[in-house]
């Protein structure tokens, strides 16, 4: 039961203080599962993050499953799980009550209008930094490439594409 | 609709490697494009909402998205259809399958989708600024933003809120002006 209590509270904590999503939240995490709990070691650390990066899913919820099962199996896994993204909910719902508050407001409008292109930019910088790990060679690049077209120019869809990739990674490599 | 909406973002959590901005173009197309749920920009908006608040960007979109179309139901279905799939694979994981990564078959397929999902984010880019007619200040502000965020820790939360807060002033005297 102690260590459900902790599961949770660690895990609310991790939810509710990592700004950013995704590789934005891994110093947190690491700190409070390896230096605070002594839950993992670094290495099992980077095996999960490994394990995340090859399953679908956002990684805090991947490491809060696996974290909440070594620690307190089924139960642990559910614990946690929740417990990661209970802030989000919370926060979300109070966001989108004071956001349909605003809604037409004319500054609300402004606001939104001034960020459109920031978050252009920001998801622009997720593709270079993907492909900085993404392109390791030149058969890399073409596949990327190659997907481009398709997906921008014949309207092929995202999850063929990421199939018809895996099948390519299989082959070329 | 409701079963609709676990379904959708069911399939989006099942989808979405490398978490973060990859689910973003995957989410666009059913949601945007499909469904015709919410508008693009629209949708950009709830990417800034969920960029600037904490909690990862996919759970964050579906509470958002769920809550606009069916409230306080729909936020929560759409939720737990985001983190449904990946709960449950790593439970497999956990439980069996915890050396399936080093399988060499696995890890080359992975080594496939990885310039894929960059293909993916790119695209979503293009297509995002080709629908608000990006040019002129606004694409340099798209470009600057990139450049920041790839070259330096600056956190994209300050980014928002300067390019926000800058957006009202700029548009209040632009707007204030015709009036008497």
């Amino acid at each position: 039961m102690a260590n459900l209590i902790k599961l949770f509270l660690s895990f609310f904590k991790i939810g509710a203080f990592s700004f950013g999503g995704g590789y934005a939240m891994l110093p947190l995490m690491k700190e409070i599962v390896i230096d605070e709990h002594h839950w993992l070691v670094n290495s099992e650390f980077i095996d999960i993050l490994a394990i995340s990066e090859m399953t679908p899913g956002p990684i805090a919820i991947n490491m809060a499953t696996f974290l909440g099962y070594r620690v307190g199996g089924f139960l642990g896994s559910v614990v946690a799980t929740t417990a990661v993204v209970l802030p989000s909910f919370i926060i979300m719902s109070l966001i989108f009550h004071f956001v349909n508050k605003f809604k037409g407001s004319p500054l609300s409008d402004y606001f939104f209008r001034g960020i459109r292109p920031v978050v252009l930019g920001l998801i622009a910088s997720a593709a270079v930094s993907v492909a900085m790990d993404a392109y390791i060679d030149l058969k890399a690049v073409l596949i990327s490439l190659v997907l481009f077209y398709f997906i921008t120019f014949k309207n092929l869809k995202a999850i063929p594409a990421i199939i018809i990739a895996g099948i390519a990674g299989v082959i070329v490599y | 609709m409701l079963l609709d909406l676990f379904k959708t973002f069911f399939k989006i959590g099942a989808f979405t490697i490398g978490g973060g901005y990859a689910m973003i173009p995957i989410i666009q197309e059913e949601i945007v494009d499909k469904k015709n749920w919410v508008s693009e920009e629209d949708f950009m908006d709830v990417i800034a909402i969920s960029q600037g608040s904490p909690g990862p960007i996919a759970v964050n979109v579906s509470i958002f998205i769920g809550y606009k179309l069916k409230g306080v139901k729909g936020a929560l279905t759409c939720m737990l259809g985001t983190i449904l799939p990946s709960f449950l694979i790593i439970l497999l994981v956990a439980t069996v399958f915890f050396r399936f990564r080093n399988n060499p078959v696995i890890s080359q397929a992975f080594m496939g989708i990885r310039p894929a999902i960059v293909a993916l984010i790119a695209s979503a880019v293009y297509k995002m600024a080709k629908k608000s007619h990006l040019k002129g200040i606004r694409l340099l502000i798209a470009i600057a933003t990139s450049l920041v965020i790839v070259f330096t820790d600056i956190s994209p939360i300050y980014l928002i809120i300067i390019a926000g807060l800058f957006a009202i002033l700029y548009y209040s005297r632009k707007d204030g002006k015709g009036e008497p």
